[in-house]
C-alpha cells in the first residue's frame, strides 16, 4: 500500500524523521518496499495565471502567453496545446531551478522573448505525465509557491503489507501502529453521525447473509456531481496511487483510504426496485466499471437489483449503475462482505482491486458505519445534496465474533525466553487497542479489537509482544536439547559418496529442469508418459521428466555447441513415472559421456572415443560402492533412447533396476550431437542400497591359475559363458577373468576368440596339479557341450 | 720376496687404471685369483726357510690386504660413477602433466546444500526428504492456507489438477515427517521447488532447505541463536544479523532475517533473505498442535 507521509503525520506525529519512521515500521513488520519524493527537486515555481495566449507569429505550434504571478506580468513562450487564458497553472520564473539542475534563464524562441517556463508535470518529477502544463484548481492562489500550495514536501510510501495485516490497510490503522511504536498520541479521524435531511432510503435485502453479514446504506438526494473534488484530496489520493475520477468515486476512495472500508455508490435512478445481495445464477452477465463484460460464475457474490446484476460484491461495480458527472441521486453502499465469499473470486476474474485487496484480507466488521457517515460528511462538503437515513441490514449470526483470547504470563516467558513484566505486557497490549481482564495472576483475558481478526490464539498475542518489543531486543540463545544419535547404516552408501565417485571419474554435476518439452519426453520414453503440468510456463517446460537423460542430452547440446566435446554429467533427481494409473517419484540417478576416453593429453595420442565399455566400468564401480556388486547383472535389452545393438538392463534380483548404452542414432541426429553417445540411469535406492560387510579369511595358501583361449559362436554372451564356468569351477574357484577378445586372421568368420584366465585357491591347502586339471577338463567339457566351445590351438 | 711390493705397487696401479667393473674384476683375478701373482708368491713360501716363512707370510697377505682394500674403494667408486650415469640418463621432465582423468566436481547448489546439512547434522538434525508432485493438502491445507487464503497468491503454484500440484515449498516434507514421528523431531528439509514465476532472477525450478525443530522447552531464542550461529558459520564471517517480524500462514512468531555482510561497496550492503520461523497451529494426526519451531527456507 502506498501512501502519503504527510498524511499519516497529520494523525500521529512522532518526533523522529523519515527514515527513522520507514525502519520503524519496518523492524515492526510492514515491510517499506520504496519512500519516493512526491516531488523533483525544484525550487523558484509559483502558482501562475495565463491572462492571454496568442499564436506565435514563427511557429505554428507554440503560443506566446501573458502569465501572472499576483504582482507583474510576463511573457512566455509555451508549446502545450492546452494553455490557454484563464488557465491556472506551475509557473517557472526566471531563475527558477527544475529537477536535473535546469535554470530557468530568459530565452528568446523564434525570435520571441520568454520570461520563464509554463511546465507539465514530469518537468516537475510530479509524475510522468507530459500531456500538458498542468492545470491548477480555479482557486489556486496565483503567485503562491507551488511546493506550499501542493504540498509536496512529502514522500510517499510504499508497503508491502504480509496478507495477515489487512488492518494496516489504511492510513488510519498505519496511524494506530505507528502510534504503538511510539507511544504517540493517534489523532483518530472523527466521523459524527450525519442527520438526516430527507426520509428517502432504498430497500435493501441479503439473501447470503453468510457472504455479506451486513449491509449498510445511504440515500443521498440532489448533488452536484459536476464540480471539481477539492485539490487536498487530488494530492493524498494520488499520493495513495488513486487517480482522482469525479468526487464522487474520489469520496469513496478517500475513505477506503483512509479508515480501510471499500465503498461503492450506485446512480440512484439507475436502481430498479430494491437491492438483493444474493449469489449469481447460472449464465448471468454483467458490464463492468471498467468497461469489460463478464460471464459470472454461478455463485459469485452480487449486489442486484430487480433488473439483474449491478456489481460484483467487493470487487468492482458495473458500468451502468456507475455514478456520472450528471448523476443527481446517490445510493451509497459499506458493506461487510466476509472474506471467504471475497476470497480468490476476483483472482478467478482476471482481477484485482483496491476493493477485493482489502475484503479478501479482512475488513473491520465494525467500521461501516462509521465510514457511511465519513463519506456523507465529506459529500456535503464537496457536493452538496440531502441525505436520507442510514439503513442497515445485519445478521449478527454471521458477523465474526468478538475474540477473547486467554494470555499466560508463564507462555510469554517460556517462549520468548525471558521474564516480560506483566505491566509491559499489559501496556503493549492496551497500545494495540485490546482489553484485558485479568482472570488470575499472570493470566489475562484479552479481548481482541474487531480490526484484528488476524489474533484469534495466544501465540497470536505473544507474536504482537514479540514485535512490539522488538525481535531483535530478545535473548538469543544455543538450544540445549538431547543429543540421539542420529542413524547411519553401514549397509546404505550415501547418495554424497556416489557424487563424490563419479566425480572422482571425471564427471560434472548437473541439475537441470524436472520439466521439459513433450516431444522431447516422447523420443526418449516410448515407455512412460510424461504427466503434464495444466499451467506450464512455457511449451519447452511442460511435462514433467520421466527419465533425467533428456535433460542430461540436452546439458550435451549446450555443451558441444560450445567446443566442449568430452563431456561427463550426472545428475540426481526424482522421476515421475505413471504405472497403473498410480504416480510413482523415483529417484533416480543418471549419467552421460561422450567425447574422447581421456582428456587431451601428450600421453594419449591420437584420443580415442569412449565406448560402451568405459560406461559399463563406470557403473560397475559405482554399483560395488555398497559392496554388493554380485547381485547386479546386466542383460541386452532394448531402450527406446538407446542404440539397439549397445543397450542393457541393470537387474538385480530379476528386477530391472535401470539402463544404459549408446544414444540411439535417430535421437543423436535429431539433437544435432556428436556421437558417441552413452547414457546410463539407475534407481538410486538401488546403488544406496549395499551390504554389510563379512569377515572372511585371507588363505595362506597359493593360488594357482590356469589360461584357456575358448573359440565360440560371435553371438554367445560372455556372461552365459561366465557362469557355466562358473558352476563347473568349483567352490574354490575364485575368479574368471577375461584378458582377450579377438576376432581376426586365425579365427573363423562369425567365431570369435576369448581368452580366459580361471584362479583357484583353497582356504586351507594347497591344490595339487590333478584337481586342478580335472576342474579345468570338466570346465572345457561343460563349454563344449553349451556352448560348442573349441579350444583354439 | 723383493717382489712384493713391486707386485703391489702395480697393483695398485692396475686398480685405478681400471676404467669399469669389469677391467676391475680383471686385476682382481691377475693379482689375487687362484693363479694370481700374489697368490702365486703364497705358494712360493715352501721354498723358504722355516724361520723366513712366517714374516714372508705375512707380508704377502698384508699385501693381498692392501690391494683387496683398494680394489674395494675403486669398485664402490666405479659402481656408484655407473649407477648415477644411469640415473642421468633416466631423467624425465616432471613438469610434463600427468596421465589420466581429469576430476569432475559438484554443482554449486548441491555443494552448498550439503555444506548445511553438514552444520545442521552436527547438531542432532537429520535430513529428510519428500515427494515434488504434492497434493494439495500436504502443500497448502495442512500448512494453514486453505484454499483462497492471499497467501497462495504469493506462490505462483504449478497445477497438474484441482488437488495435485509442483510442491511451492519444501514445508510438506515437515507435515509428512510429523505424521509419521513423535517429538523431539529435528529435520532439515532440502530440495527443489516449483514456483510459476520465470525472469532474469526467477527460475521456475529452485531449491530451499527447511529446518525443523519440535521439543520440550524450546524458545524464540533458541531459533534466534541457530539462525545466527548457521549463518555466521555458514559465510565464515561475522555477519550481522538483523530479524524482522514477518508473515507465514504456518509459523508464528514469523520472522524474516537480514544480513548485512558490508561488502566494502558505497551502496553498501547485499541483503539476502531467509524465511524462519515457528511452525504453529499445524494440526498432527492425532490432533494436537506440535509444540514445535521451525523452519529455515532459503529464498
Amino acid at each position: 500500500m502506498k501512501f502519503s507521509e504527510q498524511w499519516l503525520r497529520e494523525l500521529v506525529n512522532p518526533a523522529i524523521d523519515s527514515d527513522a519512521l520507514v525502519a520503524q515500521i519496518t523492524m515492526a513488520g510492514l515491510e517499506v518496499d520504496e519512500v519516493v519524493p512526491v516531488a523533483g527537486k525544484f525550487s523558484g515555481v509559483v502558482v501562475g495565471e495565463i491572462l492571454s495566449a496568442e499564436p506565435h507569429p514563427n511557429a505554428d505550434k507554440l503560443q506566446v502567453c501573458k502569465v501572472s504571478d499576483g504582482h507583474e506580468e510576463f511573457q512566455v513562450v509555451c508549446g502545450a496545446p492546452n494553455a490557454r487564458a484563464g488557465l491556472k497553472t506551475s509557473f517557472a520564473k526566471v531563475g527558477a531551478v527544475l529537477p536535473g539542475d535546469f535554470k530557468i534563464k530568459k530565452a528568446k524562441l523564434r525570435q520571441v522573448e520568454s520570461f520563464g517556463m509554463l511546465c507539465a508535470e514530469d518537468e516537475l518529477g510530479l509524475s510522468e505525465d507530459h500531456g500538458g502544463i498542468m492545470e491548477l484548481a480555479a482557486d489556486a492562489p496565483v503567485g503562491h509557491c507551488l511546493r506550499d500550495y501542493l504540498g509536496l514536501n512529502d514522500q510517499i510510501v510504499d508497503v508491502d503489507l504480509t496478507p495477515n495485516r489487512g488492518d494496516c490497510l489504511s492510513i488510519t490503522g498505519l496511524a494506530r501502529e505507528v502510534g504503538v511504536l511510539n507511544k504517540a498520541k493517534v489523532r483518530f479521524v472523527d466521523a459524527e453521525p450525519v442527520e438526516a435531511r430527507i426520509k428517502d432510503a432504498f430497500p435493501v435485502e441479503v439473501e447470503d447473509k453468510a457472504g455479506c453479514p451486513r449491509y449498510v446504506g445511504r440515500v443521498i438526494r440532489g448533488i452536484d456531481a459536476g464540480v471539481q473534488s477539492p485539490l487536498w484530496m487530488v494530492e493524498k489520493l494520488r499520493r495513495a496511487g488513486i487517480r482522482s475520477i469525479d468526487p464522487v468515486v474520489d469520496v469513496t476512495n478517500y475513505v477506503m483510504i483512509e479508515l480501510g472500508q471499500p465503498m461503492h455508490a450506485f446512480d440512484l435512478n439507475q436502481l430498479h426496485g430494491n437491492i438483493v445481495v444474493r449469489p449469481a445464477g447460472a449464465r448471468e452477465k454483467l458490464t463492468l466499471l471498467d468497461g469489460q463484460e463478464v460471464e459470472l460464475t454461478e455463485g459469485t457474490l452480487l449486489i442486484a437489483d430487480e433488473k439483474g446484476p449491478l456489481a460484483m460484491a467487493g470487487v468492482m461495480g458495473g458500468e451502468h449503475s456507475g455514478v456520472t458527472a450528471e448523476t443527481r441521486d446517490i445510493f451509497l453502499e459499506s458493506a461487510f462482505f466476509a472474506p471467504l465469499a471475497i476470497a480468490g473470486r476476483a483472482r478467478s476474474y482476471g482481477l484485482h482491486t483496491d476493493s477485493s485487496h482489502r475484503f479478501e484480507r479482512g475488513v473491520d466488521w465494525q467500521l461501516q458505519r462509521k465510514a457511511i457517515e465519513r463519506a456523507t460528511a465529506l459529500l456535503l462538503e464537496i457536493v452538496g445534496g440531502q441525505p436520507g437515513p442510514v439503513t442497515e441490514v445485519k445478521s449478527a449470526e454471521h458477523l465474526p465474533a468478538a475474540a477473547t483470547v486467554r494470555l499466560r504470563h508463564a507462555r510469554v516467558n517460556q517462549l520468548l525466553a525471558f521474564e516480560m513484566p506483566a505491566i509491559e505486557i499489559e501496556e503493549i497490549l492496551e497500545r494495540l487497542g485490546m482489553r484485558l481482564s485479568q482472570v488470575e495472576t499472570g493470566v489475562w483475558d484479552v479481548a481482541v479489537p474487531s480490526y484484528r481478526f488476524d489474533i484469534d490464539i495466544e501465540v497470536d498475542l505473544i507474536e504482537e509482544l514479540a514485535r512490539v518489543y522488538g525481535y531483535n531486543n530478545l535473548p538469543v540463545k544455543t538450544p540445549t536439547a538431547e543429543l540421539p544419535f542420529t542413524p547411519h547404516q553401514e549397509s546404505r552408501v550415501e547418495t554424497r559418496q556416489m557424487r563424490r565417485h563419479l566425480i572422482a571419474l571425471g564427471y560434472q554435476e548437473a541439475i537441470t529442469y524436472s520439466f521439459i518439452e513433450a516431444g522431447l519426453q516422447k523420443q526418449f520414453d516410448d515407455q512412460y508418459e510424461g504427466v503434464a503440468l495444466a499451467n506450464p510456463i512455457s511449451a519447452e517446460m511442460a511435462v514433467m521428466r520421466t527419465s533425467l537423460w533428456p535433460g542430461l542430452a540436452k546439458a550435451l547440446q549446450y555443451n558441444q555447441n560450445r567446443q566442449q566435446d568430452r563431456v561427463r554429467l550426472f545428475e540426481t533427481g526424482q522421476r515421475f513415472l505413471t504405472q497403473d494409473a498410480e504416480l510413482v517419484q523415483e529417484n533416480v540417478i543418471a549419467g552421460l559421456i561422450a567425447g574422447s576416453r581421456e582428456p587431451e593429453g601428450w600421453t594419449t595420442g591420437k584420443a580415442q572415443k569412449v565406448d560402451f565399455y568405459d560406461l559399463k566400468g563406470h557403473v560397475e564401480s559405482l554399483l560395488s560402492l555398497g559392496g554388493a556388486a554380485e547381485q547386479f547383472s546386466f542383460r541386452a535389452a532394448s531402450h527406446g533412447a538407446l542404440h539397439p545393438g549397445q543397450s542393457a538392463a541393470i537387474e538385480r534380483d530379476g528386477k530391472v533396476i535401470g539402463y544404459m548404452g549408446a544414444l540411439h542414432p535417430s535421437l543423436v541426429k535429431s539433437l544435432d550431437l556428436d556421437a558417441p553417445v552413452f547414457l546410463f540411469e539407475i534407481s538410486l535406492e538401488e546403488v544406496a542400497r549395499g551390504r554389510l560387510p563379512r569377515f572372511s579369511e585371507l588363505s595362506k595358501f597359493p593360488e594357482s591359475r590356469r589360461d584357456l583361449a575358448l573359440i565360440v559362436d560371435e553371438k554367445i554372451a560372455f556372461e552365459d559363458l561366465r557362469q557355466v564356468a562358473q558352476k563347473e569351477g568349483g567352490e574354490y574357484l575364485k575368479s574368471v577373468r577375461l584378458f582377450d577378445v579377438y576376432q581376426g586372421q586365425g579365427i573363423e568368420a562369425g567365431r570369435k576368440s576369448l581368452a580366459v584366465g580361471l584362479t583357484w585357491q583353497h582356504p586351507s591347502r594347497t591344490l595339487n596339479d590333478e584337481e586342478i586339471n580335472g576342474t579345468i577338463q570338466a570346465v572345457v567339457a561343460a563349454l563344449k557341450s553349451e556352448f560348442g566351445a573349441t579350444l583354439r590351438e | 720376496m723383493e717382489n712384493i711390493e713391486s707386485l703391489l705397487t702395480q697393483g695398485i696401479e692396475a686398480v685405478e687404471q681400471a676404467t669399469s667393473t669389469q677391467d676391475l674384476d680383471q686385476v682382481r683375478v691377475q693379482y689375487l685369483g687362484k693363479k694370481g701373482h700374489l697368490t702365486q708368491l703364497l705358494k712360493g713360501l715352501g721354498q723358504l726357510s722355516a724361520e723366513e716363512r712366517p714374516q714372508a707370510g705375512a707380508r704377502i697377505n698384508e699385501a693381498k690386504q692392501a690391494l683387496q682394500a683398494q680394489l674395494n674403494i675403486r669398485k664402490d667408486a666405479l659402481e656408484s660413477e655407473a649407477l648415477n650415469a644411469k640415473l642421468a640418463a633416466e631423467t624425465i621432465d616432471v613438469t610434463l602433466p600427468g596421465r589420466g582423468q581429469e576430476l569432475g566436481g559438484l554443482h554449486p547448489v548441491t555443494k552448498t546444500l550439503e555444506r548445511i546439512e553438514a552444520f545442521f547434522a552436527g547438531i542432532g538434525y537429520s535430513v529428510a526428504e519428500g515427494p515434488e508432485i504434492e497434493d494439495d493438502y500436504h502443500n497448502f491445507e495442512a500448512l494453514n492456507i486453505p484454499e483462497h487464503h492471499p497467501a497462495r497468491a504469493m506462490h505462483d503454484t504449478f497445477y497438474f489438477n484441482a488437488n495435485t500440484l509442483l510442491r511451492t515449498h519444501t514445508s510438506p516434507v515437515q507435515i509428512r515427517t510429523m505424521e509419521e514421528q513423535k517429538p523431539p523431531v529435528r529435520i532439515i528439509c532440502p530440495g527443489r521447488v516449483y514456483r510459476c514465476d520465470y525472469d532474469q532472477t526467477h527460475s521456475p525450478m529452485f531449491h530451499q532447505v527447511e529446518g525443523l525443530l519440535v521439543d520440550k522447552n524450546i524458545s524464540f531464542a533458541d531459533l534466534k541463536g541457530t539462525l545466527e550461529q548457521f549463518l555466521r558459520e555458514f559465510f565464515e564471517e561475522d555477519v550481522k544479523v538483523r530479524f524482522r517480524p514477518s508473515y507465514f500462514p504456518f509459523t508464528e512468531p514469523s520472522i524474516e532475517v537480514d544480513i548485512d555482510r558490508g561488502d566494502g561497496k558505497p551502496e553498501g550492503v547485499r541483503i539476502r533473505r531467509y524465511r524462519p520461523g515457528r511452525v504453529h497451529r499445524l494440526r498432527l494426526r492425532h490432533g494436537r498442535r506440535a509444540p514445535g519451531h521451525a523452519a529455515l527456507r532459503r529464498q
